[in-house]
């Protein structure tokens, strides 16, 4: 049996933001995954959430638990991302002032994801949007 | 499974079901059930929330009566620096503790001393290498309880240095078993406590952070002994010497009164409890990666706040700093780095187990079943209001979907599905009286 969460994160929508990664992890809780892996997944999905919220024009983040795994997938409609391995550079950032004010846009957010997952994808095309999907084993 | 013991209790004459406690409580552990609330032991943190807000004063801390010193040849009072908040900046500490040593204690020693100890290791501690960063203040029992029951993955953030009650209960036992005139188990160590937390510490036994030597035997509430003090305080014999602390360690009844032990270091000190929620929630996503130590406590303002206390925090705020300011021009004791080190180094300030998760239940041990219990749950949520009006006795709808998908609540508990259920029934009534049956005389035929 598999179950699924979603949610829509629009662009620029920081009072909410953190929101999806905190009903992640409280519905991982309640089935019962371990806390090394939520840890984890909440690391990364808040990754993910601050990503669609800066750069993104908006997108989804979708949420499904199997028996064996997690799915963690996070699919926007945006720019998409020019060169993706400087993109998975530590430090490398495109956001702006305004944003790096607000304390993102470190240029840690793409690693961090692929650091705490155990499998890590993600394909992108320039004026369409990113996909990544991440895999995390139960 | 461990036994879980708590401060927090209900009066129940004085309960009367109103459901304002519900939503009070950070970790949605009571219920109103046969027009009473009900706490759930396993969630309950001692934060005291609930006895804060009762408008009918039915939440209660289990605390000790002073008459229980009795029961000991020496008798020692442990005095939390948030009581000298309580007082008038027109008393001296001096003044005030005093007046503690006059309700009948041979000794009364400032936890605030304790606390200078513990303060100084701080900086030794914070390098420890078994801890992740940032490193989580464990001076509050409630947050610390918190970080286990809903923040799990945060455990071994926590500081494994004992509280400064302990550590405080620790050196006075030290002192008097070398002093050889009592044995240990003649001396009663009595805490004059801020808050229900406290007192659970106290008084519940699984607690691994002591062993005989810094055993704490009873927990007074500052409220108890409130009026009595009050009165003895300007008319008792001073007692010259019984204050031996410094403005800092004072400051520990406030919020980042410990984190000023670590100046040179990034750190963030947090009060209240939903606050400290919403920064814990920050760290757990990464979010606060810069932050090097982390000081929550749960009530507004510090232990000053505690719900045991009588004076307004942000008055007992102003007065202590007051005091601290007075105490900066006249006598300032300071410990030396090489005692603190002696103690540091003897292992006698460390909690010696791990502080482990207290992970909430899952739906089901079986992920497959508890994939379909949170499908049901989700369907019973759509069904439900969303009001979270609380009429239920439960917190919220989502909580009363769990609820009822624990098996221990029923649709109809909701009054909104209730009226629908009233409704239908109605409807169907009606429909039936509309029936003509074979053997009835038409109704309105006469003749």
């Amino acid at each position: 049996m598999s179950y699924e969460l979603i949610f829509d994160v629009k662009r620029g929508d920081f009072e909410t933001a953190g929101e999806a990664s905190r009903k992640i992890k409280h519905t991982l809780q309640q089935l019962g995954i371990s806390n090394k892996i939520i840890r984890k997944v909440s690391i990364a999905g808040y990754e993910g959430e601050m990503n669609l919220a800066i750069h993104s024009s908006g997108g989804k983040i979708i949420l499904e638990v199997g028996e064996k795994e997690l799915i963690l997938t996070i699919e926007d409609v945006g720019p998409g991302i020019q060169d993706l391995n400087l993109a998975m550079t530590e430090g490398w950032s495109t956001a702006g002032d305004e944003v790096r004010q607000m304390g993102f846009g470190a240029g840690m957010g793409l690693p961090n994801m692929k650091n705490n997952a155990d499998d890590f994808e993600i394909t992108s095309k320039i004026g369409e949007g990113t996909k990544i999907v991440m895999k995390f084993l139960v | 499974m461990e036994k879980l013991l708590h401060s927090v209790y209900l009066d129940e004459e004085k309960c009367l079901g109103c459901t304002t406690c519900l939503r009070s409580c950070p970790t949605g552990a009571i219920r109103v059930r046969g027009g009473k609330a009900i706490i759930n032991e396993s969630k309950c943190i001692d934060c005291g929330e609930c006895i804060r807000i009762c408008p009918h004063h039915a939440k209660l801390a289990k605390t000790d009566l002073l008459s229980k010193k009795e029961n000991y040849k020496y008798k020692v009072a442990l005095v939390a620096p948030a009581i000298i908040g309580q007082f008038k900046p027109k008393y001296s500490i001096t003044e005030i503790l005093s007046a503690v040593k006059a309700l009948g204690f041979d000794e009364v020693v400032e936890v605030a001393y304790g606390a200078e100890v513990v303060g100084q290791a701080l900086k030794y501690e914070y390098h420890a290498k078994r801890y992740p960063k940032p490193l989580i203040s464990s001076a509050c029992p409630a947050v610390v309880k918190l970080i286990q029951v809903r923040f799990p993955e945060l455990t071994d953030n926590i500081c494994r240095l004992k509280s400064p009650m302990a550590m405080t209960a620790r050196l006075v036992r030290k002192r008097l078993r070398e002093e050889g005139d009592f044995k240990n188990d003649e001396i009663g160590v009595f805490f004059i406590t801020p808050c229900a937390a406290k007192a659970t510490m106290v008084n519940n036994p699984a607690t691994t952070e002591y062993d005989k030597y810094d055993l704490i035997d009873g927990a007074i509430a500052i409220k108890d002994i409130y009026s009595d003090l009050s009165s003895h305080i300007g008319n008792c014999p001073i007692q010259e010497g019984i204050h031996n602390t410094t403005p800092e360690s004072c400051s520990w009844a406030l919020s980042g009164g410990e984190s000023e032990y670590l100046k040179n270091k990034n750190v963030l000190h947090v009060d209240g409890i939903q606050n400290v929620i919403n920064v814990l929630e920050e760290i757990e996503c990464g979010k606060l990666d810069t932050i090097e130590f982390f000081e929550g406590l749960a009530c507004i303002g510090g232990c000053v706040g505690g719900c045991l206390t009588v004076e307004n925090n942000y008055v007992a705020k102003m007065y202590i700093q007051d005091r601290a300011k007075k105490m900066k021009q006249t006598s300032i004791v300071h410990m030396s780095d090489e005692y603190v080190k002696s103690i540091y180094n003897s292992g006698m300030m460390h909690i010696k187990e791990r502080i482990l998760p207290r992970s909430p239940v899952p739906l089901d041990q079986d992920i497959n079943k508890a994939i379909a219990k949170m499908k049901q749950i989700e369907i019973l949520e759509d069904k439900l209001p969303g009001l979270d009006c609380g009429s239920c006795g439960a917190p919220g709808c989502r909580a009363l979907a769990e609820d009822i998908v624990a098996g221990k609540a029923k649709e109809i508990d909701c009054v909104f599905v209730l009226k629908d259920r009233v409704r239908d029934l109605s409807v169907l009534t009606n429909e039936l009286l509309q029936v003509e049956h074979p053997t009835e005389k038409p109704l309105n035929k006469k003749d």
